[in-house]
């Protein structure tokens, strides 16, 4: 019995495998459950990057809870590793192309999204979120960005931060330092302080931490509303103040392992783990790295706040779900949506892949240790909330290619206003 | 009729490979041209002709330059470095060595490891950070008093970070084109090495006037497959330091600016242009062997 369950699931893996490669020959997913019409949908197919470090014991959680509700239906689960879910993304790039859709499949919130909706490739949601009265549940300003020409096409099912400062506390204490740097030019003059006493300031990873790190020293240097203006063409990239910034960007990572940088971010914590380095500028899922990998202590062995000059800002970025057009088991679709966006559906995914819910009515005693920070700026009002640039939000994927592009010769040559032309250019090219 | 007869179940049994080949390479080929000539971005196919506006704006990308330089140098690295490793270890072989059958397994097998599972190991013994969390190579080094041999490899801000790469890739190579020279060698018939000793050849002179000119069709052969292989590697540089501008490659730049950027044009003359310089390589080698065996 065992064994044929078991090559029954590889048969299905293969399937799924040959309906990747050989898409391009057409309706290959015209199961016998039967499709859209008539009937309810018995497959149901969602598409994510996520497979491990929280992601996928999240995922799984979530994809149980849907199970638990339909109980008849089997779930094909399409998950593509690595790369910060780029691999993933160029494979549905092809099956969006083949108009061989899975039956929803993640985006990161906001222009990421945006090749696709003007592709036609996606639903919009509107509906739904009368229905269910999101438009209530979910902050306005998150709203805004996701809202396009007065439509939504994704549903938010988690908000990670990506302006948070990550350190160790016994480093600080044993170079003398009381607290982390609220300013840009205070890191400086720490890190002065810490390469004294052979502790590495700030450790970096690959390209896509070092643009991490970029949006952060942007914000926390231009401030919020410049910040945005970057994104929508009203800052302009090659003025006094941007390059001002640009320069302090340079400084800071003049400060940094960069030259023996690590191969991931999980590798590029370990030094402050260590005791060799003291910060480390990273999204909030290092928090799982931290307590779950690490098996670290909250406050005593790590701790977090917000990166230098980003108080009571949050820099979002949020994992949404779609409704492809042409979805082989739309109304399965249409449910796993409904779940995503649901208070249960959320406060069941994201205390285990460690991230806070998207709807500010979460249950506050589920997000706990470093939780409990972002969980409440969230859900403050006062709080100004923007978009990450490295994490698909505020530039689509041609403009932030052609920024990844400018930002791998930028952080070698640190030539300021070299980099700003080229971003300028790559806005008028891209946007314009 | 006479002549359908003589070509026709050849044909027949031809067609199938040539129908194929046709479509999944040929076509696909020309279709990959036909992209690389209009302006296609984002997800919907736009097909539209818009001249070589692709091919002419690269030389001014300075990722597609710096790419080009990477290539080069690695490609130089990793073709000699492997060729003469890989002969070395023939020519020891060759003298007959105990347990040679398990020494050549031993040098053939990194080949069969993929370039991703080889990248992984690699970037740790590469590794160039210092004090604590060194590791490999430079621990090694370190640890034996050996200092100057500490260096930066695939990090290191000259012109030859891509040579470091060719560590990795020689290394699973290497067995490989020992096991073709090893052929080559062992290939030389023994009546000739024979009359070249009794008319007074001392070794060295046997190797040099008899094997030697008979390894030239395995030293083109070699060459060709591994500067192809160089061109198109990939996973090895992915692996090692993803969008690393030290150490990338067109290949790769093709790969993120296509799915990445949704470049899809872009991208396309990318390819176009790795295509003509793999072919610069392969197309001298056919019409040499075709000529040679025609002579025959």
């Amino acid at each position: 019995m065992t064994s044929f369950r078991a090559r029954g699931r590889a048969f299905l893996a293969a399937i799924v495998v040959m309906s990747l490669v050989a898409s391009g020959c057409g309706d290959d997913d015209d199961d016998a459950g039967g499709g859209g019409d008539g009937g309810a949908s018995t497959e149901f197919e969602f598409f994510s990057w996520w497979t491990g470090g929280g992601d996928s014991e999240g995922k799984e959680a979530l994809l149980e809870l849907f199970q638990e509700q339909n109980p008849d239906i089997e779930i094909v689960d399409s998950a593509i590793a690595g790369g910060a879910g780029t691999n993933a993304q160029a494979d549905l790039a092809n099956r969006l192309l083949q108009d061989d859709p899975p039956d929803s499949y993640q985006r990161h919130a906001g222009a990421e999204l945006s090749d696709d909706i003007e592709a036609g490739e996606v639903e919009p949601l509107n509906d739904l979120y009368e229905e269910e009265g999101w438009n209530e549940v979910f902050p306005e300003t998150l709203l805004e960005l996701i809202t396009v020409d007065g439509d939504i096409y994704s549903v938010p099912v988690n908000i990670h931060r990506s302006n948070v400062m990550w350190y160790n506390p016994a480093v600080l204490e044993e170079a003398g330092i009381d607290a982390p740097p609220t300013t840009w030019d205070e890191f400086l003059d720490q890190a002065e302080t810490l390469e004294a006493a052979d502790i590495t300031p700030l450790t970096i990873g690959p390209t896509w931490t070092q643009e991490h790190l970029l949006e952060n020293v942007l914000l926390g240097e231009l401030g919020p509303e410049a910040y945005n203006g970057l994104w929508d063409g009203s800052t302009d990239w090659e003025s006094d103040e941007v390059i001002a910034a640009l320069d302090m960007f340079t400084e800071v990572l003049s400060h940094s392992n960069i030259d023996s940088a690590a191969a991931d971010w999980q590798p590029a914590l370990d030094p402050i783990i260590e005791g060799d380095a003291a910060y480390n500028v990273m999204g909030d899922w290092a928090d799982t790295y931290f307590r779950v990998d690490q098996e670290l202590a909250w406050e005593e062995e790590y701790a977090a706040t917000t990166s230098p000059g980003t108080d009571g800002v949050f820099n979002f970025l949020s994992d949404t779900f779609t409704l492809p057009v042409g979805a082989p088991h739309e109304d399965l679709a249409m449910e796993w949506l409904r779940l995503a966006g649901s208070q249960e559906g959320q406060d069941t995914f994201n205390p285990v892949k460690g991230s806070i819910p998207a709807r500010t009515d979460g249950d506050a005693s589920l997000y706990t240790g470093y939780l409990e920070q972002p969980f409440n700026d969230w859900t403050d009002e006062s709080t100004t909330i923007v978009g990450s640039l490295a994490h698909g939000v505020v530039a689509d994927n041609a403009f932030k290619a052609e920024i990844d592009s400018a930002l791998q010769e930028f952080a070698g040559s640190g030539d300021s206003a070299g980099f700003a032309e080229a971003v300028a250019a790559a806005y008028e090219d891209t946007q314009g | 009729m006479h002549r359908l007869r003589r070509w026709g179940p050849g044909l027949l049994l031809l067609s199938p490979s040539l129908i194929l080949l046709g479509v999944f390479v040929y076509g696909f080929l020309g279709w990959n041209v036909r992209v690389s000539l209009a302006d296609w971005r984002g997800l919907r196919p736009d097909y539209a002709y818009d001249g070589f506006d692709q091919y002419t704006r690269l030389p001014d990308d300075t990722r597609f330059t710096d790419d080009l330089n990477n290539v080069v140098v690695f490609t130089i690295a990793f073709v000699v470095g492997t060729l003469v490793v890989g002969f070395v270890l023939a020519l020891l072989l060759e003298r007959g060595v105990v347990g040679e059958g398990f020494l050549r397994g031993v040098f053939l097998f990194p080949m069969a490891i993929s370039f991703i599972a080889t990248a992984i190991v690699w970037r740790w013994l590469l590794n160039n950070s210092a004090g604590r969390q060194q590791t490999g190579f430079n621990e090694v080094f370190d640890n034996l008093g050996l200092d100057f041999l500490v260096n930066n490899w695939f990090k290191s801000d000259t012109d030859w970070a891509p040579a470091a790469i060719a560590l990795p890739a020689g290394w699973a190579l290497s067995g490989y084109i020992m096991a073709l020279f090893l052929a080559g060698m062992r290939g030389v018939p023994d009546d000739l090495r024979e009359a070249a000793r009794v008319d007074g050849a001392n070794e060295p002179r046997v190797f040099w006037h008899v094997v030697r000119p008979m390894l030239l069709p395995v030293v083109t052969s070699a060459v060709v497959i591994l500067a192809h292989i160089s061109l198109k590697t990939f996973d090895l540089m992915f692996a090692m330091d993803v969008e690393s501008r030290k150490i990338e490659t067109p290949a790769l730049y093709m790969w993120f600016t296509t799915y990445d950027g949704q470049n899809f044009s872009r991208g396309a003359a990318i390819a176009t242009l790795l295509v003509l310089g793999i072919s610069l390589v392969i197309v001298p080698y056919i019409w040499y062997s075709v000529r040679a065996e025609r002579r025959r």
